[in-house]
């Protein structure tokens, strides 16, 4: 039977790091992710797992001592935000090139400067060409179903690729919801053991990892890193139906929302879905076809799936929380609208920079994106394609 | 059994030839010094930051060492090497690993005292079981000899040239092995090349089987960097330590030893002589740069000595 709680975003997350015990855990504090290592710790200060817990000095050294531990053939795990994040940036490439599957939850939290902690994604988005796997979640559920899945996820023979479950800084982090969670015993038996065919601590042989690399072999590398992206997102959807058969909780590479006869649709990542979700429901009993594509998973980017969903659709806004400094648009637009290039009924679409710092999105606003949608629509006239949502000019 | 050197160079080798660092470096010497310490059925995982040491040991396809070995970044070995014992430490606690193991970190002293600084000192802080050795050639060699903060004052380096407004680097060098043992690690020694390897090679035991952190500062000559011929590599070594330059000394759970006092402290001359990094100092009108270092040569070697409990 489920075990029916609330907690935080940042609790659900922890929870599931107890329940997988795993190897190591090696975190430094930031916020809004602080909480994580914290509760892990009392975890470990309560004998609740036996995992070594490493108090770097960094986040640039947590990311370090993680490729070190998981290279050494044990189960790591980390967790950061923002600045931390970025301050891992160098050492996330490298993780990803030496295919090694750490698992890191990331509370998305806005980049400095000016220093902000409250949430958008401008700590993540940079990080999307790392190599890394990337799943975003709406609530605390999803940042808890997602993370046990991404273990599994990052770990299978096909993939063996570090992974990312990312939630919004204290909207979902620090916010308390109700949750279901999956017994102890059956998340473990779900994750299973950690066996790398290939460890440093292997008694039986030597292993060496992390090699310069010439002009000769590079390129091959990255071939074969690339072939690991995209074999994982087989992988994703075979974990999903697992997970779906064990929990009854269904997951894709992204959640459809009353799209399938929408005229109009956003899309759009982490908890502003979850507003955006109420919006269609005040439109939708007013008789407007609106709908909601919620990107879960955006590392591999699913566009085939993506233009599939939006084919057809008359006028489409995709939702950035991060600027991308293009001076066209934000890194999702940039994405979805190439996705849709070569569909014959492709969608007229606009871009929308919200939320950025943690500026409030209201049911409000996003019903506002709705009818510029609806004026495209009826106009035929698309305008700028780069906008800003509610923003003082 | 006392040391023998002939013994210990008939060990089996873990850094394999064919390498391809220079004729004359210190480097490869400071890592077959310090593995020749190990056990022979030990295993060891071994890390090493960015350096000549890492480009020119393990270019793929090829490696030239026989242990484990991983190199992350260039900042980073301290970091490392800490999540690799961390890892060993769980999967023993979990019972999913039986063998005991050895962590060694190498870094050159850029990776060392500057920009792999923090990430030593923490590794140090959270008294991680393992050893790092410091292969101290005085400058960022593998990027072509730019200044460091363990590069000599008057060094002519590439980001310190010697010019008519210059006479090389304007800064006297970090004490890092005072740095670290103010961790209070249980382990702390400075060593090089003298004599038949003796005092390498025991510092490198003690290190490595003492429970805990350990530092190991190794000053590793560079041919290139300090413009020497290759063959005079052990020539300089003995004069960094017969003018006090180099002092031999260790810091055992808190106790300092100096390990060895010259008969006769030859003057700093002897060792800034032989190198082409110091050759700007030897033309008239610049005798009172050389009386400068001399100054400070001893301040330092005083210092070691009330610490030692000598004077």
């Amino acid at each position: 039977m489920a075990i029916r709680e609330r907690m935080s975003g940042n609790e659900a997350v922890a929870t599931a790091m107890r329940q997988i015990n795993p190897d190591v855990m090696a975190a430094f504090p930031i916020t809004p992710s602080t909480e994580v290592p914290q509760y892990f710790a009392t975890y470990v200060a309560n004998g609740k797992v036996d995992t070594e817990f490493v108090t770097v000095e960094s986040e640039h050294s947590s990311m370090s001592a993680c490729v070190g531990s998981q290279a050494a053939g044990a189960r790591t795990f980390t967790a950061t935000s923002s600045c931390g994040l970025a301050l891992m940036f160098e050492v996330l490439y490298i993780a990803a090139s030496s295919r090694l599957p750490i698992t890191m939850a990331v509370v998305n939290r806005a980049l400095s400067g000016p220093i902000n902690i409250n949430a958008d994604h401008s700590d993540s988005m940079p990080t999307r060409d790392s190599g890394w796997l990337q799943i975003y979640s709406e609530n605390n559920q999803e940042a808890y179903d997602n993370f046990i899945q991404a273990v599994r996820i990052g770990e299978h023979d096909d993939v063996r690729l570090p992974v990312m479950v990312c939630q919004d800084g204290f909207i979902t982090s620090h916010a308390v919801e109700n949750i279901e969670l999956i017994e102890d015993e059956k998340v473990k038996n779900f994750v299973g053991e950690y066996s790398p065919k290939h460890y440093l601590l292997n008694p039986e042989e030597s292993m060496s990892v992390g090699p310069y690399d010439s002009t000769h072999y590079y390129m091959e590398h990255k071939r074969q890193q690339a072939e690991g992206m995209i074999n994982s997102k087989k992988v994703i959807m075979e974990v999903a139906k697992e997970f779906e058969k064990m929990t009854g909780r269904k997951y894709e590479m992204f959640e459809s929302y009353k799209l399938d006869d929408a005229e109009t649709a956003i899309v759009i990542i982490n908890s502003t879905a979850g507003t955006a979700k109420d919006a269609i429901d005040i439109l939708r009993s007013e008789g407007k076809k609106v709908g909601l594509l919620k990107i879960r998973i955006f590392r591999p980017f699913p566009a085939e799936e993506i233009a599939k969903a939006l084919e057809g659709k008359v006028a489409v806004a995709v939702m950035d929380r991060a600027e991308g400094f293009s001076a066209c648009g934000g890194p999702v637009f940039a994405e979805v609208r190439s996705a849709l290039y070569d569909s014959e009924n492709k969608p007229k679409m606009i871009n929308y920079i919200y939320g950025l710092g943690g500026r409030d999105v209201r049911i409000q606003n996003i019903m506002e994106v709705y009818s510029t949608l609806d004026e495209i629509k009826n106009t035929g006239d698309i305008g700028s394609t780069y906008r800003y949502l509610s923003v003082r000019e | 059994m006392g040391y023998n050197l002939k013994k210990e160079m008939n060990k089996p080798e873990r850094l394999a030839g064919g390498h391809r660092m220079c004729a004359g470096c210190g480097a490869p010497v400071a890592v077959r010094g310090v593995l020749r310490a190990l056990k022979q059925e030990d295993k060891a995982v071994i890390g090493c930051a960015t350096s000549c040491l890492e480009v020119s040991t393990f270019m793929y396809p090829y490696t030239s060492w026989k242990d484990s070995f991983i190199h992350n970044a260039f900042e980073n070995a301290g970091a490392t090497v800490s999540g690799v014992e961390a890892a060993h430490k769980a999967l023993i606690r979990k019972g999913k690993l039986k063998n005991e193991c050895k962590f060694i970190a190498f870094g050159g002293d850029g990776g060392t005292y500057d920009i792999g600084f923090q990430s030593l000192s923490g590794a140090m802080e959270r008294g991680h079981d393992m050893v790092y050795v410091c292969y101290d050639n005085g400058a960022y060699m593998n990027t072509g000899i730019q200044r460091s903060s363990a590069t000599p004052k008057f060094a002519d380096t590439t980001t310190t040239p010697v010019g008519i407004e210059s006479d090389g680097k304007k800064q006297y060098r970090k004490d890092l092995g005072q740095i670290i043992a103010a961790h209070h690690v249980p382990y702390v020694a400075q060593t090089t090349f003298v004599k038949d390897l003796k005092d390498l090679h025991e510092k490198s035991e003690k290190a490595l089987y003492k429970k805990g952190s350990a530092f190991l500062n190794v000053m590793a000559p560079c041919p290139r960097g300090w413009r020497y011929p290759p063959e005079d590599l052990m020539e300089i070594c003995r004069l960094a330590v017969e003018t006090c330059y180099w002092p031999l000394y260790e810091v055992e759970d808190g106790k300092w030893t100096l390990n060895y006092i010259p008969k006769k402290k030859l003057p700093i001359e002897e060792f800034l002589k032989p190198q082409g990094r110091f050759k700007h100092l030897f033309k008239s009108g610049k005798e009172h740069l050389i009386a400068e270092m001399q100054a400070e040569v001893d301040k330092r070697w005083e210092e070691l000595l009330v610490r030692c409990g000598i004077n």
